[in-house]
């Protein structure tokens, strides 16, 4: 430990060395507080086009086959008289699922709160690399441009659904976007993916050696235990994913046939030969499960964080936390044959990712129970971050509990791929995963931009989204057990769906609103950078070290000597206290013992 | 031009909604000084939380009585259909009741326990025996729903080839099914995507020198005799597909390069299911719907929808291109009399052929 306390002192200097020109400040920043910043932006930005999108397919499946000015408007020859395309209609879905998974739950959510607050809760100056962490960020960057230049090619973008199976998807002839749009779709994947490890490898580091003295493992927040270990996991998983990439782009440009194999198409016999697309889609899933605990453990550690804050109780069962984020670690790799029980693959296999897969119900389950047990006898303090929180516990359950149905290879067989699923990984890890980011902006914005957002538009913000993500996605349980079809682009060949047209309509009724009201977040958001209340130096009175900051950033973090830490996280009302929180760095009283577990 | 004219209404559109958002925010100038939740906001959305809670039971039930009666979880037409929906009404059970269960503690914790000034929380930081307990009260449950999905998916997925199934190729291609029946021989002869001869109208890729393929017969719906199991041996020959039959309980991808198979024994003929009153009700309802929409069609000069007679279906659902939303063909289960005749009907692949 003592080796840490001489690399601050060597540092303690450090910040003043450089002269700020607005290029290295705003634009190729090595700061961490601007790169968060800057990931946060460019998230929400893709977030916006992504559930424009979803508007745009919802009001399809509503209204199938009318005319309609705003896809005349926006999708100009990919909807001849105002009628959408179908090719564009599988576009749509395609880059929605791409743009919210990775480009906003993953790098918005990942890549702004990990860069924003793993050096500041755990007491130090900078990021190990500052260089490769501005490197990630505009890796990012770049991979967001491609996937967006990718909407304006020729033949359309990727149309392959967001897992993008071959054949499909290596077939310029089985479909329109499958040509440069499929080209761009995987050479912008492969610059985010490495982005992606650039970031992972530096958070790794970061927080096994750069952690301030007296911050053991043990005393750190459950946010850096959750972006740790989401970290690893992504330097596990991404690389089997580009290497999937890799594969098929051999596939389509070189003649290869790792995944290719006996293919009749428009008249002729390809020459593939040998290969499964069920490969692929081993390789895929391979990142594609770990990917939503990618998504949804950074939202478990915000939330667990804020929960406490704001109950102003220490989370219940620390350990137990720490526990399960490893446990549904270690399980998120060893079940993505869930998604594959139809696949063809050997049944055998499928009797196995049951097993291990409702597996991860138990951990996920000791979470839900000790988030409740948090508030239990809490002194809540509704801020709208804390509402966020009750929100992703509740989109959580609801959309976990569905998994036992899903994860259930015999119950799979007839739910596979219809619109019960979509309900379930939309609740389960995209409302959820949202809310968790939504929650993370609300409760750290003092800290970013010294500013408070207001929490009256909060207030709406939140209670219009919750009732809308409930009435978007609680009822496509239902036509989802009623046997439709996900990726339908409408539903009017099928006589036998004809009742549930209504339903749909009533989804994309609240899709619209909800998408409408997220106006009051941006405006919210943005204006309270410029015009937002001064934000005090720790207004949520949280015990973690980012509040011993000053308001104003600086280079380095703390003006001073960094803090050294003497307790737990969680001391929120400890009797032996008068305030009902004791910062990390306030020593322990004589004879006062750690009360954590 | 109404290109541009709807562009700048969106955008206006999103200004007022914008503007809007600001008078409210301007509004509050001077009401709160502070940002941060006052006893006042806690006690409001404390309330707002038992509304909220509410509101999740309503929508609960208001999905059941419209959306639950479903045909798809009552009247299952295989063997094993009916071992799937048990097991689905079992696992619902348990979800709702958890669901129940936990969303109550979640709202009415947050409301019964909001912040109020000079109040001090428990410091309660951990307790074993609880931790215990919610870990192995879902370790029991689990394990119950493990065994039973297990148990009921291998049964499902072993084909027994000793009770003579009844051998059918399904067939996908971008954007069509066909059948292929084994004949006299139950037997399907060899057949590989290289060896489609389009003038000869060998479309399937028979190998037109195998004697078990001679008497095959391609037809593009299939027809099951009730009662006896049938053996689908499933190939594509372009994209991936999926064959769902979901009146059967029964998916599997189809996928280029490999056959891939499922099994099911079909118990209810179409004309019998037709009868049913869930269906009788169903088919009535649907038909409603389609009369209403008929006429506003016919009000603009466009034909009316034929009304709807209900088929047990295969539905491709696995994404496979542009008009993947309707590739479709009707299954229709039949007396084993019925069969026959129709059998009979049908041309053999050697017959077929283009000489």
């Amino acid at each position: 430990m003592s080796t840490h306390a001489d690399t601050h002192e060597h540092e303690d200097n450090h910040g003043h060395h450089h002269k700020e020109t607005f290029i290295t400040k705003y634009i190729f920043s090595q700061d961490h507080k601007m790169i968060s910043k800057q990931y946060l932006i460019t998230g929400t930005i893709m977030g916006v086009i992504g559930v424009l999108m979803s508007v745009m397919f919802r009001i399809q499946i509503a209204w199938p086959e009318e005319p309609n000015v705003l896809f005349e408007a926006l999708l100009g020859k990919w909807a001849p008289d105002g009628v959408m395309d179908a090719d564009v209609y599988l576009a749509l879905v395609t880059i929605h699922g791409t743009i919210m998974v990775f480009f906003l739950l993953t790098a918005g959510l990942s890549g702004t709160f990990s860069n924003l607050l793993i050096p500041l809760q755990i007491g130090a100056r900078d990021m190990a690399s500052g260089f490769l962490n501005m490197i990630s960020y505009w890796l990012f960057f770049l991979s967001a441009i491609i996937m967006l230049g990718s909407l304006f090619v020729e033949a359309g973008p990727a149309a392959a659904g967001w897992t993008i199976y071959p054949p499909l998807s290596a077939l310029p002839m089985a479909q329109g976007g499958s040509g440069m749009g499929m080209t761009l779709w995987l050479i912008s994947m492969a610059i985010f993916i490495a982005s992606s490890l650039l970031g992972s490898l530096n958070y790794i580091v970061t927080v096994i050696n750069l952690r301030t003295k007296g911050m053991s493992m043990t005393r750190l927040p459950l946010t850096i235990w959750a972006f740790f270990v989401t970290a690893i996991i992504g330097v596990v998983s991404f690389p089997v994913l580009l290497s999937a990439a890799l594969l098929l782009i051999m596939d389509r440009s070189f003649g290869t046939s790792f995944f290719l194999s006996d293919i009749f198409i428009q008249g002729e016999v390809l020459h593939y030969q040998g290969g499964s697309p069920v490969l692929f889609e081993h390789l895929f899933w391979f990142l594609g499960h770990p990917e939503v605990y990618i998504v949804i453990l950074p939202a478990m550690g915000i939330v667990s964080e804020i929960l406490a804050s704001n109950s102003r109780k220490p989370i219940f069962g620390y350990r137990a936390m720490i526990a399960s984020i490893l446990a549904i670690a270690f399980l998120s790799t060893i079940v993505w044959g869930h998604h594959m029980f139809v696949s063809g693959m050997n049944p055998f296999l499928g009797s196995v990712f049951t097993f291990t897969t409702l597996l991860i119900a138990i951990p996920s389950a000791v979470k839900a129970f000790n988030w409740i047990t948090t508030i239990w006898k809490g002194n809540i303090q509704m801020n709208t971050a804390m509402l966020f929180s009750i929100g992703f516990v509740s989109t959580f359950i609801t959309g976990g509990l569905t998994g036992i149905i899903l994860g259930d290879s015999a119950l799979d067989i007839n739910v596979h791929d219809t619109y019960f699923v979509i309900a379930h990984f939309h609740l389960v890890m995209g409302i959820s995963a949202l809310y968790g980011m939504f929650a993370g902006v609300y409760h750290w914005y003092p800290k970013m931009f010294g500013r408070m957002m207001n929490k009256n538009l909060g207030y709406i913000h939140f209670w219009v989204t919750a009732v809308c993500a409930y009435g978007v996605f609680f009822p496509m349980h239902f036509i989802g057990m009623a046997g439709l079809p996900r990726r339908y682009y409408t539903n009017t060949a099928f006589p036998l769906f004809d009742d549930l047209h209504d339903v749909n309509v009533v989804i994309t009724v609240f899709a619209i609103i909800g998408a409408v009201f997220q106006i009051v977040f941006l405006y919210n958001f943005f204006v309270s950078m410029f015009y937002g209340k001064r934000a005090t130096q720790n207004p949520w009175k949280s015990t973690t070290l980012e509040w011993t900051t000053p308001v104003e950033h600086l280079h380095g973090n703390w003006p001073g000597a960094i803090p050294h830490v003497y307790r737990w996280p969680y001391d929120y009302s400890n009797p032996g206290h008068d305030v009902d929180f004791v910062p990390q760095n306030v020593p322990l009283k004589e004879g006062e013992e750690e009360l954590h577990h | 031009m109404t290109a541009f004219l709807t562009i700048i209404i969106v955008l206006f559109v999103a200004v007022a909604i914008w503007q809007m958002v600001k008078i409210f925010d301007l509004a509050q100038v001077g009401v709160s000084d502070t940002q941060i939740a006052t006893d006042q906001d806690n006690k409001v959305n404390a309330y707002i939380m038992l509304a909220f809670l509410a509101f999740i039971y309503i929508l609960t039930i208001v999905c059941f009585v419209l959306w639950g009666d479903l045909p798809l979880l009552s009247n299952a037409a295989s063997e094993h259909g009916s071992e799937i929906d048990n097991l689905m009404i079992i696992s619902l059970v348990v979800i709702f009741i958890v669901q129940f269960i936990t969303q109550y503690l979640l709202h009415y914790f947050a409301f019964k326990y909001r912040g109020e000034k000079g109040k001090k929380a428990l410091f309660y930081a951990d307790n074993n025996t609880l931790e215990a307990i919610w870990t192995i009260i879902p370790v029991i449950v689990l394990a119950g729903l493990i065994i039973y999905g297990l148990f009921t998916w291998t049964t499902i997925m072993n084909v027994n080839e000793d009770e003579d199934p009844l051998i059918i190729e399904l067939y996908a291609q971008q954007f069509n099914w066909k059948a292929r029946y084994g004949g006299n021989d139950n037997t399907l002869g060899k057949a590989n995507v290289r060896l489609i001869d389009i003038d000869k109208a060998n479309i399937l890729g028979l190998d037109e020198a195998d004697p078990n393929g001679q008497d095959d017969i391609i037809v593009s719906e299939v027809h099951l005799p009730v009662g006896r199991p049938v053996l689908f041996k499933i190939r594509s020959q372009d994209v991936l597909h999926s064959a769902y039959m979901p009146h059967f309980r029964a998916q599997m991808n189809c996928v280029p390069g490999m056959i891939t198979q499922f099994g099911f024994t079909p118990v209810t003929t179409t004309a019998d299911m037709r009868q049913t009153p869930e269906m009788i009700d169903k088919v009535a309802n649907i038909n409603r719907i389609r009369a209403d929409r008929s006429k506003e069609l016919v009000a603009n000069g466009e034909e009316a929808l034929d009304p709807y007679e209900f088929h047990y279906l295969l539905l491709c659902n696995k994404i496979c291109g542009k008009s993947h939303y309707n590739m479709q063909m009707n299954i229709i289960v039949e007396t084993q009399e019925e069969y026959d005749a129709w059998i009979s009907e049908q041309k053999e692949f050697k017959d077929s052929l283009i000489k």
